[in-house]
C-alpha cells in the first residue's frame, strides 16, 4: 500500500505548477478576470500543448489517458493558480459528461475536440430552485426543443456547445443554436464566470439519459475539491510568509501563538483536504465501491476547510488581507463559489448520511 | 499512488489472521470491565503468548525479536488486534516507545539486559518524564541526579506516570547540569523500581480513576552504567520517545473510532426525536455523518504519513496533525453521544438505566484529557507552527 504519489505523479503535479506559475501568474490571472469571459486563446493552446485538455480521456478520443489521481493533481495546481477561464468547465465537467452519458459517436463528435483544445463546453444543471438535487430539474426537451432558463451555468459565454441537464435526458446545444441566449450573472467569483442561459424553442440534440451523471458529477465534485486544496495551500503559503515577515511589537507576527496557531490549524485542514481528495480520485480511479462515499467526503471536508482557511489568511493579515490589491480575497471569492458548487458541504453530509446511515441491509428506514 | 495491499502485506496480515483466530482469547469481554490491578496478569499472559507467537513487537527489528514490519504492516496489526477486539499488551509502553528507545540509543549490554524482558512482559516499563512544573514545558523539569561515584543520586517527583504501580523499570528523565541551558543538562537513566527510595502513589484522576501515578525518589541509587544514550543528552533521548508515541497512538484508534460511530448510528436509530428516530432528524445526520468522515479523514491521513515516513524510518512532527485530529475527533464525538442519548448519558457505570454500561459518561469525561495527554493540543500546534511551518519560536 502506498499513499504517496509515484514518480510520474510527482512530475506531472510539479510541471503543472511550473506551467501555471509561468503561463498564468498572479498579474495574468487579474487580467483574466477582468474580462468578459476570462479565456484567453493563446493560454488555451498552451494548456493543449501539455496535454491538459485530454487529461483522462481515452486515446482514441484524442485524450491523454491518464487516471482519476492524475486529474486531481493537475486541478489542484490549477487551483494553486487560480487558473481563470472556462478549463474546469470544457475539460472536467462537459468532458466527463460526455465520457458517462455519451455514445462512442457523441464522443468522437464533441469529446475529441474538447481534447484537441478546438472546444469549449460546459453543462447546465441549475434551475431556479438552485437545488443540485437531479430530481428537481424540471427543463423537458419536447420534440427535440427545449423551452425554459438554466441559472449558475459556469463559463456558458465562452462555450461552443452547452450540455443541458433536463429531466428526460442529457441534450446538446450549440453556441448558435435559435433561440439560445446567454447573459451573465453578477457573483462573487470573478475568475469563474457563471451565465443564465435562457431556451426558447431551441433545437437540442439528446446526448443520453441522465443515469449516468452521478458518475461525471462525482469526478467534477472531487476535481473542484482539489482546486480547493491547491487554493488552501496558497494561502497558507501566503499566510504563513507574511506571519513571518510582518513584525508588530518588534516581532514578527507568527511568533505570537494566537497567530501561529491559526497557521497550524490552516495546515490541518489543508493537508486533511489533500488527503481526501486523494483518496476520492484513488477510488474514482478504481471504481471502488466507496467512491461516492468517498467524494462527498472530500466535497464535504474542503468546502469548509477552504473557508475557513480563508477566514484564518484574512485575519492574519490584518488591514493588508482587506485590500483588494491583494490577492487572498481572490481566492476566498472562488472558495465560496466552489464550496456551493456541485452540493456544499450541508448537502454532502446529508449524502454520506444516506450512504452511511441508511445503507441498504442495516436499516428499514420509514417514510 | 495505491492502496491495494502489496503480496507481501496480504501474506503479512493472513498469517496474522490466522494466528489470531486460533489464539485471541475468547473471554476478555468478561476481564475488560474490572479494574487493570486485577485483570493485569491476564493481559501478562495475553503479550507472553503473542511474544511466543512472534507477534509481540511487529516494528522491531528481526534481530531483536521483532519482524522489521514495515509501518504498512504495522497499521495492518493494529487493525487486526482492533478487528478481534484483542486485549492489550500489558507491557505497552516498554513495547511501544521505550524499546524502540533502547535499540535506538542503548549500549549493547542494555539491550541484551532489557529487551527480551520487554518483549515476553517479565519486566514491565514505565515512563519517568512530567513533573508538578514540568508539563508542556519538559526541559525545566527540576528531578536531580548527582554523580556519586558509579551511581547517580537521584532526588524529586514525577506525575502522570502510567503502570507506575505495576512498572518494574522506569525511563526517567532527570537534571544531571543544572548550570546547562534547559535542554542541555538532561540525562535519561533506567531506573529499578524496587530500589530503595521509590515510592509510587496512585493519582486519582476526573472520570474517578487512578489509571496514573505519582512518583518520588528521595536519594534513589542508579548505577551509572543505566544511563540511556549520552550523558547530558537526556533531551533528544525523549523526544525520540515522543515521536513514537504521537506517531503511533493514532494507527490504534482507527477502528476504535469506527466502533463507536457505529453503535451511535444504531442507537441513534432507537432514540426518539421530534416523533421520528434521532437516526431520521436532519441535525443528527448532519452530525453523524461529519464525524463518520472525519473518522475517514483521519484514516487517510494515517496512511499518508505512514507513505511519507516509510522512506526515513522514524516519525516525524507530521504526528502532530494527528494528535490534534484524532484527539478532537473523540471530544466530538463524545459530545455527538451526549446529544443523542439526552439524560441517558450522564448515567454511570453500574445505574441500572446506563447504556452501554455506562460507556458514554465515561467517554465524555475522559476525552478531556485527550487534548492534553501525550502533547497539547497547544504544544503540538507549536511544533506544527515551528517545526513544519517554519515559523519563529513562540516560547
Amino acid at each position: 500500500m502506498q499513499f504517496g504519489l509515484s514518480e510520474s505523479q510527482e512530475f506531472l503535479k510539479d510541471s503543472a505548477r511550473k506551467f501555471f506559475a509561468g503561463e498564468c501568474p498572479s498579474a495574468e490571472m487579474r487580467r483574466l478576470m477582468e474580462t468578459e469571459t476570462g479565456y484567453d486563446a493563446a493560454l488555451w493552446s498552451k494548456l493543449t500543448d501539455q496535454g491538459y485538455t485530454g487529461i483522462i480521456y481515452a486515446e482514441e478520443y484524442d485524450g491523454v489517458g491518464l487516471g482519476k489521481v492524475e486529474l486531481m493533481l493537475l486541478l489542484e495546481e490549477a487551483g494553486r493558480a487560480l487558473l481563470p477561464g472556462p478549463f474546469f468547465s470544457t475539460v472536467v465537467l462537459a468532458g466527463s459528461v460526455l465520457d458517462a452519458v455519451g455514445s462512442p459517436s457523441h464522443k468522437k463528435k464533441y469529446l475529441a475536440p474538447i481534447c484537441r483544445g478546438e472546444a469549449r463546453a460546459t453543462v447546465a444543471i441549475l434551475e431556479s430552485s438552485a437545488s443540485w438535487n437531479l430530481r428537481d430539474v424540471q427543463l423537458t426537451a419536447v420534440n427535440g426543443k427545449l423551452s425554459g432558463e438554466k441559472l449558475f451555468v459556469s463559463d456558458a459565454g465562452v462555450a461552443d456547445f452547452i450540455l443541458v441537464v433536463a429531466g428526460n435526458g442529457v441534450f446538446i446545444v450549440k453556441a448558435k443554436a435559435k433561440g439560445l441566449k446567454i447573459s451573465p450573472m453578477l457573483s462573487m467569483d470573478l475568475t469563474r464566470k457563471l451565465c443564465v442561459v435562457e431556451f426558447k424553442d431551441t433545437p437540442a440534440e439528446l446526448l443520453g439519459p441522465t443515469t449516468n451523471l452521478p458518475r461525471a458529477f462525482d469526478i467534477a465534485s472531487a476535481a473542484l475539491a482539489a482546486e480547493l486544496v491547491g487554493g488552501m495551500q496558497r494561502t497558507l503559503d501566503l499566510t504563513v510568509e507574511y506571519a513571518k515577515t510582518r513584525k508588530q511589537f518588534g516581532k514578527p507576527i507568527g511568533m505570537f501563538q494566537a497567530v501561529q496557531h491559526q497557521c497550524a490549524d490552516m495546515y490541518l485542514e489543508t493537508e486533511s483536504s489533500r488527503s481526501a481528495v486523494y483518496y476520492a480520485g484513488w477510488a474514482l480511479e478504481e471504481n471502488a465501491p466507496e467512491a461516492s462515499t468517498a467524494v462527498s467526503i472530500a466535497k464535504m471536508y474542503s468546502s469548509d476547510a477552504a473557508r475557513t482557511v480563508g477566514n484564518r489568511s484574512i485575519q492574519i493579515h490584518g488591514g493588508m488581507g482587506f485590500t483588494w490589491e491583494n490577492d487572498l480575497h481572490l481566492y476566498y471569492r472562488r472558495a465560496k463559489a466552489s464550496e456551493n458548487a456541485f452540493g456544499d458541504a450541508t448537502f454532502h453530509r446529508e449524502r454520506i448520511a444516506s450512504l452511511v446511515i441508511d445503507a441498504p441491509g442495516v436499516t428499514a428506514k420509514s417514510a | 499512488m495505491d492502496l491495494k495491499l502489496t503480496p507481501q502485506e496480504s501474506s503479512f496480515r493472513d498469517e496474522l489472521r490466522a494466528w489470531l483466530a486460533n489464539n485471541v482469547p475468547k473471554d476478555w469481554a468478561e476481564w475488560r470491565e474490572k479494574p487493570l490491578e486485577e485483570s493485569f496478569p491476564y493481559l501478562r499472559a495475553w503479550q507472553r503468548k503473542l511474544h511466543d507467537g512472534g507477534w509481540a513487537a511487529v516494528s522491531w527489528p528481526k534481530e531483536y525479536g521483532g519482524r522489521s514490519a514495515t509501518l504498512m504492516q504495522q497499521s495492518l496489526f493494529w487493525e487486526e488486534m482492533a478487528r478481534v477486539e484483542a486485549p492489550p499488551m500489558a507491557n505497552s509502553l516498554g513495547l511501544g516507545l521505550i524499546g524502540p528507545t533502547i535499540i535506538a540509543c542503548g549500549t549493547e549490554a542494555q539491550k541484551k539486559r532489557f529487551i527480551p524482558k520487554i518483549l515476553s512482559a517479565e519486566e514491565i516499563w514505565c515512563q519517568g518524564f512530567s513533573e508538578p512544573n514540568a508539563g508542556s514545558d519538559l526541559a525545566g523539569l527540576q528531578t536531580e541526579a548527582k554523580l556519586d561515584g558509579d551511581h547517580y543520586i537521584v532526588n524529586g517527583q514525577k506525575v502522570w506516570t502510567s503502570y507506575g504501580w505495576v512498572g518494574d523499570w522506569c525511563e526517567l528523565i532527570v537534571r544531571t547540569d543544572s548550570s546547562a541551558a534547559k535542554h542541555k543538562g538532561l540525562t535519561a537513566l533506567l531506573v529499578d523500581m524496587k530500589s530503595p527510595g521509590v515510592e509510587v502513589r496512585p493519582l486519582r484522576q476526573m472520570t474517578g480513576e487512578s489509571e496514573f501515578n505519582e512518583l518520588f525518589f528521595r536519594d534513589v541509587r542508579v548505577p551509572a552504567e543505566n544511563v540511556l544514550g549520552e550523558v547530558n543528552d537526556g533531551w533528544n533521548v525523549a523526544m525520540s520517545t515522543l515521536m513514537y508515541e504521537r506517531g503511533s497512538y493514532g494507527a490504534r484508534l482507527q477502528l476504535t473510532f469506527n466502533r463507536y460511530i457505529s453503535r451511535l448510528i444504531e442507537l441513534a436509530r432507537g432514540v426518539r426525536r421530534n416523533g421520528r428516530p434521532a437516526s431520521e432528524d436532519p441535525l443528527i445526520r448532519q452530525k453523524l455523518a461529519q464525524c463518520s468522515a472525519e473518522i475517514e479523514i483521519m484514516r487517510f491521513n494515517q496512511m499518508r504519513a505512514f507513505s511519507r515516513i516509510s522512506a526515513t524510518g522514524v516519525p516525524g512532527p507530521e504526528g502532530s496533525i494527528q494528535k490534534i485530529f484524532w484527539s478532537e475527533l473523540n471530544q466530538r464525538l463524545q459530545q455527538i453521544a451526549q446529544e443523542l442519548l439526552g439524560s441517558y448519558g450522564q448515567l454511570l457505570g453500574g445505574d441500572l438505566h446506563a447504556v452501554d454500561n455506562g460507556l458514554w459518561s465515561y467517554g465524555y469525561l475522559r476525552t478531556r484529557g485527550n487534548t492534553i495527554e501525550a502533547g497539547t493540543s497547544e504544544v503540538q500546534r507549536n511544533i506544527i507552527g515551528h517545526f513544519v511551518l517554519g515559523l519563529p519560536r513562540s516560547y
